[in-house]
């Protein structure tokens, strides 16, 4: 075992040297190549995914086989830290029950905190086993060498694009290697407030499915006194809300070359008058909260509100509450929504252990196949085969989440995508308050958004 | 008989206790080892990495990334170049800070001053309302903010619900200025105040009570001896908790990151909000490091004028 695992790393020298002169004149895989000299061992895999044998010298069959090594711990570090934590932590203790000789532990991080620490702990030789990102995330990360690539796994279990959600398969790769396994896709779905659609003469199983719709019957509601969609400054920048909206203009969070924001023009404009124009026509308060919209939802002050699916877990827990949720409507005149995807990955070790990287495998593929038991926190399993299932269908709310699958959005796999996000919360918020007209914070966010991704092109080469 | 002939100074040097010198019981470095703890832990944590951060300044720098341009200036550049990506976002941050530094250490210094004065007076249960003064500082931000979060809330919060039973109409806390500043600073007032009381009633214990004697004897009135007596008297405890303050506040951030989240706009987004964004999460260290030398830079600027303006003048 080790003398394969030693025979691949030297392979590995020269595998990057031949990726540096297949793309040398882009200078591609500069970054990539440099810290494989630097880091050796760990870093191998960000040289090359044409070598044969390299990736799949971590035996095990990329987790195809079972793990029966001697008894090994995981660490398993995610953000799951609302409503979906313990459903997650439910699927990990039946994985432990099956497996004897594996004992995964889950650490739940804030998003946030979790991608400025994880970063740390590999580049001290702590890092996790194991690793959940979002599809926003992941090429920033593989960029970073914070994640390994693990084509492996996807070869071993003969996983291909027609097993998932294409946009979720596609996901996962960063520069033409896999990087993330998709375990779900959770888009933006509408939320319906039954009680107060009842109490404006709606039919609360008839939520709207055209903006037109919409506007009607948040027109009845304000002729009862019910604000129906409360809509805060600053919160419109959540792209599971405006985003949704910008795609169905037409507009992209970021366009598909990751050079430019989708959002400075006409999309975005028209994206954020028709949120504007809610506390305009008084279906929003004026200066609501952050957060406000799920607030007022949940006390049967509001009927209506564009969000993730994680917000069914703590919404079902409120036992007063009467709501349904349905695919987002057609506001912007495209059938689109705002989608995110949560991704295996596997943090880059410096020292690694064969064992914990045949059993990572092995739970990885293991979870992949039980996500349907993952569906009860709302989240759409990127498998087809577990959608598919009759079981599937039994699993509530989330079923209209599915129906979503065919039209959902990503950004880019660009690295630091994420940081244009302050841009469009700051010019949303500018535009919601009035501080600036719309035109004017949108164009002026979206020079700045597309010089950081000019200076990100740059440092990520 | 050499211990004896030699001077008293190198008897001491060596630690000798014997001839005409007097009494020292430590060599030479004994002072250097009873630092030594305090200097490492200096050294290590402080002037090690604030030495290091220069140098990554000067980098296009990324930790995870092996390549590390050296790129010189160009990040100070950038900060002063105002067609730059980075220099709008920082400065915004900086008047954001310095809008923060103005509108909250006046009330952080006068206000406990003013309690700390009331306090020090006997009264039936002054322990109890010491206590009650000094307890919002024990709470950490992140329960501070969640607690302000829904006092604020501009439809659902409490301050607003008791504002309108005397008819004043809604206030958009949070989501407009200036009210996002009144109630950051507000806030920020309310939970740091006990700190700089406790300090001021410290300080007044030490001025002597024969003094205030003295002076109701010659005739001074309370406002007399106030200004006379108690202010001079603190002039020390002033200056640590005017330079304390203003640096407390110029670093302000858990209070715009949860309540407001930088906003209505980024009015609130303060300087190192800004820095924790680009080098913390964006992974840009290099400019963030120029953005924290920038403002360290300003902050010893402001601290050197607070000392020139408060130290003692001298009666020629």
């Amino acid at each position: 075992m080790t003398t394969s695992f030693n025979a691949s790393l030297s392979s590995c020298e020269s595998a990057g040297g031949l990726a540096r002169a297949a793309v040398s004149r882009r200078g591609l895989l500069g970054g990539a190549l440099g810290a494989s000299a630097l880091f050796g061992l760990a870093a191998c895999g960000g040289g090359s995914s044409n070598i044969p044998g390299q990736q799949q010298s971590v035996a095990g069959g990329g987790g195809s086989q079972e793990y029966t090594g001697p008894n090994v711990s995981l660490a398993f570090w995610n953000g799951l830290t609302g409503g979906d934590g313990p459903i997650m932590r439910k699927i990990i203790n039946s994985f432990n029950t099956e497996h004897p000789n594996i004992k995964v532990t889950m650490t739940a991080i804030a998003w946030a905190d979790y991608f400025q620490k994880l970063p740390a702990t590999v580049s001290n030789g702590t890092a996790p086993d194991v690793g959940l990102m979002h599809n926003d995330d992941l090429a920033t990360n593989a960029a970073r060498q914070v994640i390994s690539p693990l084509d492996d796994v996807a070869t071993a279990l003969k996983l291909t694009e027609s097993d998932f959600v294409s946009i979720a398969w596609q996901g996962g790769l960063y520069q033409g290697k896999r990087y993330g396994i998709a375990l779900d896709v959770h888009p933006a779905g509408f939320f319906y407030n039954k009680n107060v659609m009842e109490k404006a003469g709606l039919d609360p199983e008839k939520p709207p499915t055209t903006g037109d719709e919409l506007l009607q019957q948040l027109d009845t509601l304000k002729s009862k006194g019910i604000q129906g969609w409360w809509v805060s400054p600053l919160t419109v920048g959540d792209p599971v809300l405006s985003g949704t909206l910008v795609y169905q203009y037409g507009g992209k969070m970021v366009n598909d070359d990751g050079m430019t924001v989708g959002w400075g023009g006409a999309e975005g404009v028209k994206a954020i008058t028709f949120l504007k124009d809610f506390v305009d026509k008084g279906y929003s308060p004026k200066n609501a909260g952050s957060g406000s919209d799920f607030v007022s939802f949940s006390n049967d002050k509001s009927a209506f509100f564009i969000g993730g699916p994680w917000n069914t877990t703590p919404l079902t827990a409120i036992k007063k509450l009467k709501y349904g949720a349905s695919p987002v409507p057609n506001i912007g005149g495209q059938q689109k929504t705002w989608s995110g995807s949560h991704q295996f990955v596997l943090p880059r070790q410096t020292k690694p252990d064969q064992n914990k990287q045949v059993a990572s495998r092995v739970f990885i593929n293991w979870i992949s196949q039980q996500s349907l038991n993952w569906a009860d926190a709302g989240m759409v399993p990127a498998r087809n085969e577990v959608r598919d299932a009759p079981e599937f269908a039994q699993k509530g709310l989330v079923t209209q989440f599915a129906k979503e699958i065919d039209y959902i959005n990503f950004v880019p796999p660009i690295p630091g995508v994420a940081d244009v996000a302050a841009e469009w919360t700051t010019a949303t918020s500018n535009a919601m308050t009035g501080k600036q007209s719309i035109p004017d914070a949108l164009a002026s966010g979206a020079e700045r958004a597309n010089k950081i991704l000019a200076a990100n092109k740059k440092k990520y080469g | 008989m050499a211990t004896v002939l030699a001077p008293p100074r190198a008897a001491a040097d060596v630690g000798g206790v014997s001839g005409g010198g007097k009494l020292r019981l430590h060599a030479w470095w004994t002072p250097y080892l009873l630092c030594a703890p305090y200097l490492v832990l200096l050294l290590a944590f402080v002037v090690g990495p604030a030495i290091f951060g220069i140098w990554i300044s000067l980098h296009d720098w990324d930790f995870m990334l092996p390549r590390k341009p050296f790129i010189g200036l160009q990040n100070y550049k950038d900060l002063f170049d105002p067609s730059s990506v980075i220099a709008r976002p920082f400065w915004h941050g900086m008047r954001a800070t310095g809008i923060f530094v103005v509108g909250s250490v006046p009330f952080l210094v006068l206000i406990p001053l003013g309690i700390a004065v009331l306090l020090n007076r006997k009264f039936r249960g002054r322990t109890f309302f010491r206590a009650i003064i000094f307890a919002p500082f024990v709470l950490g931000i992140a329960v501070v903010g969640v607690l302000f979060t829904y006092l604020l809330d501009p439809q659902f919060g409490l301050v607003n619900g008791f504002l309108g039973l005397f008819g004043v109409p809604q206030i958009g806390w949070l989501t407009t200025q200036p009210w996002a500043w009144i109630g950051l600073i507000g806030m920020t007032v309310w939970w740091t105040l006990g700190f700089n009381t406790v300090i001021y009633l410290a300080g007044l214990q030490e001025i002597p009570a024969e003094q205030y004697e003295a002076a109701s004897l010659d005739g001074a009135t309370a406002l007399q001896q106030f200004l006379h007596i108690t202010v001079p008297g603190l002039r020390n405890v002033l200056v640590f908790i005017i330079t304390t303050t203003v640096l407390a506040s110029a670093n302000m951030f858990g209070q715009s990151y949860l309540v407001t989240k930088g906003g209505p706009g980024d009015s609130t987004r303060t300087a190192i909000m800004v820095m924790t964004q680009e080098g913390l999460r964006d992974f840009k260290m290099g400019t963030a490091s120029a953005m924290s030398y920038v403002l360290a830079l300003c902050l010893a600027l402001i601290s050197i004028i607070n000392f020139m303006l408060l130290r003692e003048r001298r009666a020629k």
